[in-house]
């Protein structure tokens, strides 16, 4: 089969791949764009590395078909920070330790954005929930449920 | 020094790697890509045992993509132990099997291919065909040391030799003598399975040739220049032509300290000239990769109504799987802790290193201790039980002090084990005996000691 071309916008900007058919939004990002900050664990929808937000939504792109998201805004943890600011939920991460080896924390970041867009105040069990598809070995996930919740808090202040 | 002089100890300090962390900006191993990289994929036996007869690559090398193909007589020394380096012996794992020797473990690695994708290589992977004559498989390690077992080894026996003996013993006092004394006897037999530290980034490396004829290696080791001095020894180069990059791995938990990929990439780079990457699969990092070992851990203590731990006989047995890879070392820790941080005046330890053809184990985090110490408190609750002594008593009775002496004939110095559950008992809210809160790990002969 013929390969394809296939517009997006990422991180808001648009751009435009030749992709062979079921080539990953995972493999897109990472080896043509450069967007390293998209993990690979497992390429299964095992770990939850390579979690990108698909029109604010929280997707696996390891078993996205770009095809799949033709013309749909896709957003990486590459577009929270710039070199002077970082995005609050990555200063949440910083602060509490939400992290060892960092392998994981992209995909928990893009988790932690989207939960917080929908649901700006989540009990701890919600957060719980909402990493229940994201594989962390090094922290035992305290750290990381502490730094959402912080997160949280630090957006209630700050629209109060 | 006194702790004003002390400016980090005591003080929340940021990590220095924190911000590449979460922005994710980190370079980690798989992240690096190179013009004309080559991707290496493996076959690997499908079964437990068997003895390789041939390799078929007619077809494989008709896959569009396809590079070359890597087999045994391309590797300038293809028999090693990664613990050579300090002196283990012997060489005993082929890096890719020949035809004619056997393959002792399901997945280990035959012939490598590397093609310029990764789904070629995928391809003429599995287009590979093996004449394979399977043998029997031993799978348990007490099957392994009955009479009659298939040997897994190529010296005859299913054990690792340790200067002479089949076992790593340890031989301390009278066991004998101080069990015919002691009040009671109390046996346990401790049984843990293998683990897979199962790191969310998987082993792999990136090889690169570079000008000079020097290669440059990234890699997600945890064992840097372990990588690099068995690399160089396998495919026989001086080290100064191996620069090996790492620092950035994404989990490990000792899963990345043995040297698997770095030879292979290195030699594939070498026969190609161009930068190869050989990274392992989730299936891989969970079948292949050395796992924890599992242990049999049979222990006999004798023991005084006043809760003394006279004497502690212990036979353990490690499944290393095919190939010892650190195991050996593992249990000689094991051997040296075998008694716990108590003082036991006669103890004997048997620690065995046992082959089976399962896949390789290895290191993972504090391994031949972590199992130790499962093994060993659990004994301890068993004796508290037995005596009908509260277990914080017991503990406080047997814990070793700075002098006393351990069974491997080391004098302690640095105990701290008395004041550690003085600690942990307030911080549970357990009241100790004014007894018990008055001892120090100081020497027995001294205030405090006992």
């Amino acid at each position: 089969m013929a390969s394809v071309i296939v517009n997006l916008e990422v991180s808001g900007r648009a751009v435009e791949i030749i992709a062979a058919p079921l080539t990953t939004l995972q493999s897109v990002l990472r080896n043509q764009l450069g967007m390293t900050s998209v993990k690979e664990g497992c390429r299964q929808g095992g770990c939850g590395s390579c979690t990108v937000l698909v029109d604010g939504e929280p997707m696996m792109s390891c078993l996205l078909p770009v095809e799949d998201v033709a013309g749909r805004k896709i957003t990486t943890v590459e577009a929270l920070s710039t070199p002077d600011h970082l995005d609050p939920i990555q200063r949440a991460f910083l602060d509490n330790n939400g992290y060892q080896c960092g392998y994981c924390t992209p995909g928990m970041e893009m988790i932690a954005k989207a939960l917080l867009e929908h649901n700006p105040s989540p009990t701890r069990d919600e957060i719980v929930d909402a990493l229940a598809g994201n594989i962390c070995r090094c922290t035992g996930y305290q750290p990381i449920i502490d730094a959402i919740a912080a997160a949280a808090s630090a957006g209630q202040e700050a629209t109060r | 020094m006194s702790e004003e002089t002390l400016s980090v100890v005591g003080q929340s300090v940021a990590r220095s790697d924190g911000l590449g962390h979460v922005t994710g900006r980190d370079i980690y191993t798989f992240d690096r890509t190179f013009p004309g990289m080559l991707h290496l994929k493996i076959v690997r036996s499908p079964v437990h045992h068997a003895r390789l007869r041939g390799v078929d690559l007619s077809e494989a090398e008709k896959v569009p993509g396809f590079v070359r193909a890597l087999s045994a007589a391309d590797v300038p020394h293809n028999v090693y132990t990664i613990l050579g380096l300090i002196g283990v012996e012997p060489e005993e794992e082929f890096l890719l099997t020949p035809v004619g020797e056997r393959v002792r473990y399901k997945g280990e690695p035959i012939i490598a291919i590397a093609a310029d994708t990764e789904a070629a290589a995928i391809d003429a992977v599995a287009k590979v065909r093996l004449d394979l004559e399977e043998l029997p498989a031993v799978l348990d390690m007490d099957d392994a040391l009955a009479p009659g077992a298939p040997v897994v080894t190529h010296w005859g026996n299913n054990t690792f030799m340790y200067e002479g003996h089949n076992c790593r013993r340890v031989r301390f006092g009278d066991v004998d003598a101080a069990f015919a004394k002691a009040d009671y006897i109390v046996e346990g037999e401790y049984r843990t399975s293998p683990i897979e530290q199962a790191p969310v980034e998987t082993t792999g490396c990136i090889a690169v040739p570079a000008e000079n004829g020097r290669y440059t290696v990234y890699t997600n080791t945890q064992a840097l220049y372990f990588s690099l001095d068995n690399t160089s020894i396998i495919l026989q180069v001086p080290g100064n032509q191996l620069h090996f990059i790492g620092g950035m791995v994404g989990g490990g938990f000792g899963g990345k300290v043995d040297v698997i990929v770095e030879p292979l990439a290195t030699l594939a780079a070498m026969k190609t000239g161009r930068p190869v990457r050989y990274v392992f699969t989730r299936q891989e990092e969970m079948q292949v990769s050395s796992t924890r070992a599992s242990e049999t851990i049979r222990i006999k203590d004798g023991v005084m109504a006043d809760g003394r731990i006279v004497a502690r006989k212990v036979v353990n047995l490690f499944d290393c799987g095919a190939y010892s890879r650190q195991t050996p070392y593992s249990i000689t820790k094991f051997a040296a802790n075998a008694a716990g941080p108590y003082f036991i005046p006669n103890v004997y330890v048997d620690a065995y290193c046992v082959y089976t053809n399962r896949t390789p184990s290895s290191a993972m985090r504090g391994f031949g201790i972590t199992m130790a110490s499962f093994a060993l408190e659990v004994q301890m609750d068993k004796i508290a039980e037995k005596l009908g002594i509260d277990p914080w008593t017991l503990h406080f009775i047997n814990a070793y002090h700075n002098g006393d002496i351990k069974p491997h004939r080391k004098v302690v110095e640095d105990a701290t084990l008395i004041e550690t559950m003085q600690a942990a008992a307030e911080l549970v809210g357990h009241e100790l005996a004014p007894e018990l809160k008055r001892m120090t790990s100081a020497p027995r002969s001294t205030e405090g000691g006992r």
